[in-house]
């Protein structure tokens, strides 16, 4: 079959590589080096997370910036979706994906905390109506 | 397939338009429409997580994140969880080179540690209860509930689809469509891990920061 190598890998296939470079110890290794690096990514999540060694206000960050990098791994090592050329569908779907779930986050998020805001500032107004503090 | 020899010969090995090439095989078919609908579900997660981080802080006087989460139970419940995606990720390998003992081998080791996860996460869940922190008590822990407890079912699920591959397994073989129906399910469990590694760091791990 030719042309097989002609269409995009199915997901979680690796990217058609020669007969000749291909092996089972390949695959093994792949697998291998993602499970090492999901491993260390998640060991150094919990270090920060209880260390004082970094500065407070920096750890969620710092949290954020390494799950998304395992994410990166697991996509990588475990899923096997590459940028190559035989990849682009799954890539695209992924990009579309990943759109969707950061507008349902990032826009809630943004709005519920506008809503907070607003909401506190009409309770601690001075000399609110007795209808807004609930006195009478 | 002559013609698709011929057609090859005449473009010296060039790409075939997609339009020219015919239908794609139907593993990466299916496997493409497997893809769609974990990101889906993955977009359902981002609604879940949404929630959970609007009312993270909504606890009604009653207990709190940091209070309630241990974190030595979600590091072992990572560690599992990894684990088992590894053993299924080996379990992919032995049926690309369709051996029947290393699937069978690779499915044994992933369903126990995926068993052993969500007996680790059923165990927490009924610790939190006994302390009075039920999904009603508060918008908090309904987020909590719904979140975790909806990755844990996906979990659950996993498990039932692999005890009934590897019946199919047995009784058909290595058939093209048992494969591609593997193929899903790593998919699937992999895809469970990815999720796990958004819950941990945001719900274990940042909602016990000071």
């Amino acid at each position: 079959m030719t042309t097989e190598t002609h269409w995009d890998v199915a997901p979680g296939d690796r990217p058609a590589v020669p007969a000749s470079e291909r092996s089972a110890s390949c695959g093994l290794l792949v697998y291998t080096i993602g499970l090492f690096l999901a491993a260390v990514l998640t060991a150094t999540s919990f270090w920060v997370a209880n260390t004082s060694a970094i500065w407070a206000p920096g750890v969620p960050a710092g949290l954020a910036v390494l799950a998304i990098a395992q994410m990166g791994v697991h996509l990588v090592f475990f899923l096997h979706i590459t940028t190559g050329p035989d990849s682009t569908n799954n890539v695209l779907a992924l990009a579309f994906g990943v759109l969707i779930a950061f507008l349902v986050l990032a826009g809630s998020l943004v709005i519920m905390a506008n809503l907070n805001e607003n909401l506190m500032a009409h309770g601690e107004m001075p000399g609110a109506p007795a209808a807004y503090t609930g006195r009478h | 397939m002559n013609v698709a020899v011929e057609m090859d010969a005449v473009r010296h090995g060039e790409l075939l338009d997609v339009s020219e090439a015919g239908p794609a095989p139907k593993r990466n078919v299916a496997a493409f429409g497997f893809w769609i609908f974990l990101l889906s579900d993955i977009v359902m997660f981002s609604a879940l997580f949404a929630s959970y981080a609007v009312l993270a802080k909504a606890t009604a006087g009653s207990l709190t994140g940091a209070q309630l989460f241990d974190q030595r139970n979600a590091a072992m419940e990572t560690a599992l969880l990894l684990l088992s995606s590894y053993s299924c990720g080996l379990m992919s390998l032995a049926i690309n080179s369709r051996q029947h003992l290393g699937t069978f081998l690779g499915a044994v080791v992933t369903f126990l540690l995926g068993a052993a996860f969500l007996a680790l996460e059923l165990r927490e869940f009924q610790v939190m209860i006994a302390l009075g922190a039920v999904p009603q008590r508060s918008a908090f822990l309904s987020a909590f509930f719904t979140l975790v407890g909806c990755h844990g079912l996906h979990v659950a699920i996993g498990l039932g689809w692999l005890v009934l591959m590897m019946i199919q397994l047995a009784l058909r073989g290595f058939e093209d469509v048992v494969v591609r129906r593997l193929h899903c399910f790593s998919l699937f469990w992999h895809a469970l891990d990815i999720i796990w590694v958004l819950i941990f760091t945001i719900v274990y791990l940042m909602g016990v920061l000071p």
